[in-house]
């Protein structure tokens, strides 16, 4: 069975060669992992004013918490409007349009391979946090952890697509990186990765849910630190926006391509 | 070996009628102002890339697309392989229209442009075959055998295990080549695919191509800037000029036509004025001790004999001038209409 184009020898071929090449940047790779740990200065500043218990986190819930989000910004980070204007801009992306293999599934693959990459940076970092708060350190249920890794799956689909969706812009204009800049501002603030949402006032929070930003981290970092969560709302909410993203990229993927110019091909 | 796709019993592989494409581009004058003005009321114009243009190949041709820079000849061929959409107009490449993209078609066809690659900058071109294999869904064992079979061919076995960005432009070329190729396409749209490359590395590729039409029959439609390649490889020439096709017909015609003059290139042990080459063709240039004459292909010969005979010649050179100079003095004389 094929999904536009992809068939398991296409995926096993793809993960194998972005692997490797991503591999070949493993020290930038590192570096990516060690710049995510803007959550545990975070941690630091919530600790010293004593917040957490206001905040609804037990004992150690606010450590685990912040590590927690570290943990799924390291799984869920996506970069594809940037790699995907450079190709386009530069021509590169013409000779994958002519291949029978949609193109994103190149992108897909390359996020998979470097988060494989990335996987023992991340852990190593992860193992350094409960060094230094060892009052912290847990092990998740399995199926706790089984229900976080597809929350983090879902954030990245979200994430991905939403993605994906400013890329296809760059069909129409040519810097539609430009435009993924201005979502980093509510996804800063409505994520949960500066700010617990539990934080926020009542109105804020609920216009927070009422968006796509608290799927990508604050619910599948709560369910993976163990916290109270509700499972079904937030999965239902996470399949709702993959639901609702998908067509509308592939619609921007289909009259864009209608647009393309190839003209740095 | 045999190509995927089309039927032998096909009359015409590919068929174009009427085919125009309109880009729309911004107008903006320099400057602060210019700036301004084109934020606030943004302006622009519409550039007809290619006009009207019809012909039909059919299989196993090998026809060369020939036309000044910005002549319109990578738009056309991006509207052959259906990277583009036409503006207006009727394509069928081995049947399909292009730009629906349909994955059978897609398997028939390939894009080759010279100075852009598909091959990942950082591994062994083997890593990027391999790819390639199972997007066609070529199976491991075949496409061991075609990566080898075309890599003997393309003299490239050796370069196919070290990263892309360590291979010179020339194995590069070729890598690139076998992996457009991998799949054995019946369609070849090849864009400059010498481009850059030395005087040996561009007979290679060129004994290639000869070679791979010859083992399979594919259609190819080749953009060149080198006059070479096309007499090489090419008895049709489609000529095409600010987006019109102007000739389609056999290369001798045009090469006549297009290059009655063979550029003669002097170097004197001492310096001369223009008077001293009354006789000899047309002076193009003189500096000093540096000459350009052309000369009529007829008169090379004799020409020749006389400027060596008379003049103290430290070198010559004998060259068809290139492709884009002589379309250029062609339309600016107004010789093809």
């Amino acid at each position: 069975m094929k999904i536009a184009g992809l068939s398991w020898p296409v995926v096993r071929a793809l993960l194998a060669s972005q692997h490797a090449n991503m591999v070949q940047y493993r020290a930038e790779i590192a570096l990516w992992a060690l710049s995510g740990v803007l959550p545990f200065i975070m941690l630091s500043l919530w600790s010293e004013s004593d917040a957490g218990a206001s905040l609804g986190f037990k004992g150690v819930g606010l450590a685990r918490y912040y590590l927690s989000v570290f943990m799924v910004r390291q799984f869920s980070v996506v970069w594809v409007v940037f790699a995907f204007e450079e190709d386009a801009l530069l021509g590169r992306l013409s000779p994958f349009l002519l291949q029978p293999l949609h193109p994103l599934w190149r992108y897909v693959a390359a996020h998979v391979a470097e988060r494989v990459t990335r996987f023992p940076f991340s852990i190593g970092i992860a193992a350094i946090f409960f060094l230094l708060y060892p009052t912290s350190f847990w092990l998740p249920s399995l199926g706790q952890f089984l229900l976080a890794c597809l929350a983090i799956l879902l954030a990245f689909s979200i994430n991905f697509l939403l993605q994906s969706l400013i890329a296809a812009l760059c069909f129409w204009s040519e810097k539609a990186s430009a435009l993924e800049r201005l979502l980093l501002i509510p996804y800063l603030y409505c994520s949960g990765w500066l700010v617990p949402i539990a934080a926020f006032p009542d109105a804020a929070r609920t216009v927070c849910f009422w968006t796509p930003f608290p799927y990508l981290i604050d619910f599948p970092a709560r369910v993976l630190a163990g916290l109270s969560v509700d499972f079904v709302a937030g999965f239902v909410a996470q399949l709702f926006w993959v639901a609702l993203l998908l067509p509308l990229v592939l619609m921007a993927w289909r009259a864009g391509v209608r647009r393309y110019t190839a003209m740095g091909a | 070996m045999r190509v995927s796709g089309c039927p032998i019993w096909a009359d015409v592989v590919i068929e174009v009628e009427q085919l125009s494409k309109t880009y729309q581009v911004a107008d903006k004058s320099p400057g602060f102002v210019g700036t301004l003005n084109h934020f606030f009321r943004r302006k622009t114009h519409d550039v007809q890339a290619v006009r009207h243009v019809s012909f039909s190949i059919q299989p196993g041709e090998m026809v060369g697309f020939l036309g000044a820079n910005g002549a319109g000849k990578t738009t056309t061929l991006k509207m052959l392989c259906g990277l583009i959409h036409p503006s207006a107009g009727r394509v069928h490449v081995t049947g399909y229209v292009p730009q629906r993209r349909q994955a059978a078609f897609l398997k028939q066809i390939t894009l080759v442009m010279g100075q852009k690659q598909q091959l990942i900058w950082d591994l062994p071109p083997l890593d990027s075959l391999s790819v390639n294999a199972a997007v066609y869904g070529i199976g491991e064992k075949e496409a061991r055998y075609r990566i080898h079979e075309l890599a003997e061919m393309l003299e490239i076995t050796e370069e196919l295990t070290r990263p892309v960005r360590k291979l010179s432009l020339g194995q590069r070329m070729k890598a690139e080549l076998l992996a457009a190729l991998l799949h054995r396409p019946s369609v070849l749209f090849l864009d400059e695919p010498t481009l850059g490359l030395d005087v040996n590395a561009q007979a290679r590729v060129r004994s290639f191509l000869a070679e791979y039409n010859r083992q399979t029959g594919a259609t190819v439609l080749l953009t060149s800037h080198y006059m070479a390649d096309i007499t090489a490889l090419c008895s049709r020439v489609l000529l095409i000029h600010q987006g019109e096709l102007i000739h389609d017909g056999g290369l001798d015609a045009l090469a006549t036509s297009l290059s009655p003059f063979r550029q003669v290139r002097l170097e004197l042990n001492r310096s001369a004025s223009p008077e001293d080459f009354v006789g000899y063709g047309e002076l193009e240039a003189l500096d000093d001790r540096a000459v350009r004459l052309l000369v009529s292909r007829s008169e090379l010969t004799e020409v020749v004999a006389r400027l060596l005979a008379n003049f103290d010649v430290l070198d010559l050179e004998v060259n068809d001038p290139p492709i884009d100079e002589l379309i250029g003095s062609l339309f600016r004389k107004g010789r093809v209409v």
